[in-house]
């Protein structure tokens, strides 16, 4: 039960997920680093890259790498979807196009660096997203 | 007006097989795949749609659109070069000259837009409206005197703040038409500029980042400080140039939440929090839903039950490097 994120050098999605101050795993920004392998279940929070268009690009390369690991994927619980509505259509697509590759629930989105109002949004939500999950019966 | 050009002491040929920052290679490839012309947009399909404005409304159209021309003739010619000589790679350079480019191609978009659908005249009238215009002419010596100035960072504080805010006040009505289904595919001229000035806003507020990081903490406070307070002075010329335009079509309230909604995303460009609330950044669902479609729904699936989270629109992933 944890979050797995990724942010590139501009951080934006880095400096969300310090706000939320919940226990976070970073996927490498750079292919030579160690791959990330997770051993836990996780939501995924990540940007949208594919510059306003719907025709691929969306999610980061290295989001991809992460997810092709079948034990990464199989982990995989839900995604929350950065971006800018600038980008039009491609709105936080990455969002959706994680949540149908892995039919996992699309839980949030925001913008930039989030506001106050996500920060607290996505706190309690993933709180309570675990707990009714840990209540379903297996 | 400019007592000294300043230009970069020493050229070196640029080698783009030794890029330092991949962001810059990864921003340059952005903005050369979302290269466009206005002539690609079917603008003469919205004549009939201009024909049924007002009077009052086609005069307010095109007083926006000059201004918004004013805005990206600065950035083109003064701008963007101006942050040319403070830049720290040869790629942010080459970065730096595709955006000015780009920016003459947004000024240009404006004129092709009014050519299609007004009389000289009426273009001739607009343009002096925008030069006798003192909140709009305000806001030009704002951000030109930075431009000028001597400090590279409070340049590049004045650009993004000028990509990712002042725009806004004009963007607004092209978007307000499309969600009234009028001028439709001039909106989607308007979308294609507010798509690049994202990732300029983004880009710039990014070396701004990099260079703050090298700043002692007393420096880095000044610039915060000082980044708030140019945010403060514009944005209260930006309420006046608002009330001056919108006031007669009784919009002005509904601008101003757009306006301070992406204040905040100005600043958060430049790494800083938000300034204003939630409820003083309410903008209006329709103009959302205009920017970005479904951009209006409220994606909290958190609170809902299995059923909510019914994914939308289709998407087709071309990404071949999927392995599942
Ligand atoms: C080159 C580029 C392309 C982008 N494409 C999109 C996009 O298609 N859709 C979107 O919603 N946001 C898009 N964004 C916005 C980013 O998702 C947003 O800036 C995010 O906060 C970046 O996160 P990071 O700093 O953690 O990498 C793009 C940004 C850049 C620089
Ligand atoms: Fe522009
Ligand atoms: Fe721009």
């Amino acid at each position: 039960m944890g979050i797995v994120y990724f942010s590139s050098v501009s951080e934006n999605t880095h400096r969300f997920v310090e706000k939320l101050g919940l226990p976070a795993q970073r996927i490498p920004l750079r292919s030579k680093d160690e791959p990330l392998v997770v051993t836990d279940e996780y939501v995924l929070i990540l940007p949208t890259y594919g510059g306003g268009t719907t025709q691929g690009g969306a999610v980061p390369k290295q989001v991809i790498r992460f997810l092709n690991d079948t034990r990464n994927r199989s982990l995989i619980r839900g995604v929350i979807a950065a971006g800018n509505t600038n980008f039009g259509e491609a709105f936080c697509l990455a969002g959706e196009i994680v949540a149908k590759k892995c039919d996992v629930p699309y839980l949030y989105r925001f913008e930039l660096l989030g506001t106050d109002q996500d920060v607290i949004r996505v706190r309690e939500g993933l709180a309570q997203f675990w707990l009714r999950r840990s209540q379903i019966p297996a | 007006m400019i007592d000294k050009l300043k230009l970069v002491s020493r050229v070196h040929a640029i080698n783009w097989n030794r890029v330092e920052d991949d962001k810059d290679a990864e921003v340059w490839d952005r903005l050369v795949g979302n290269f466009w012309l206005p002539e690609k947009v079917p603008v003469s399909n919205d004549i009939p749609s201009w024909g049924t404005l007002t009077q009052e409304e086609k005069l307010l159209t095109m007083r926006v659109f000059t201004g918004l021309t004013l805005l990206d003739t600065i950035q083109g010619t003064v701008g963007a070069v101006s942050l040319i000589p403070d830049a720290i790679t040869p790629h942010e350079e080459a970065v730096y000259t595709n955006i000015a480019f780009m920016e003459s191609v947004h000024a240009k978009s404006y004129s092709s837009i009014f050519s299609t659908l007004c009389s000289t005249k009426e273009i001739d009238e607009a343009f002096r409206w925008s030069e006798e215009n003192s909140n709009l002419q305000r806001k030009a010596e704002i951000v030109m005197n930075y431009y000028q100035g001597d400090d590279p960072l409070k340049r590049k504080i004045a650009s993004t703040l000028l990509e990712s805010f002042l725009f806004y006040s004009g963007f607004y009505l092209p978007m307000y038409w499309s969600s009234r289904a009028k001028l439709t595919n001039t909106a989607d001229v308007i979308r294609l500029i507010i798509r690049d000035e994202a990732v300029h806003g983004y880009y710039i507020g990014y070396k701004f980042q990099k260079g703050l990081a090298k700043e002692s903490q007393e420096r880095r406070d000044e610039l915060q400080a000082y980044t708030y307070e140019l945010l403060m002075e514009l944005y209260e010329n930006e309420e006046q140039y608002t009330e001056d335009l919108y006031d007669g079509v009784g919009l002005t309230e509904d601008v101003k939440s757009f306006l301070r909604y992406n204040a905040n995303k100005a600043l958060m460009n430049l790494g800083y929090d938000a300034l204003f609330t939630k409820d003083q950044t309410d903008v209006n669902p329709a103009i959302l839903a205009a920017l970005a479609p479904g951009g209006d729904e409220n994606h909290d699936f958190f609170s809902g039950s299995g059923s909510s989270y019914v994914i939308g629109k289709a998407v087709t992933t071309q990404d071949d490097d999927w392995d599942f």
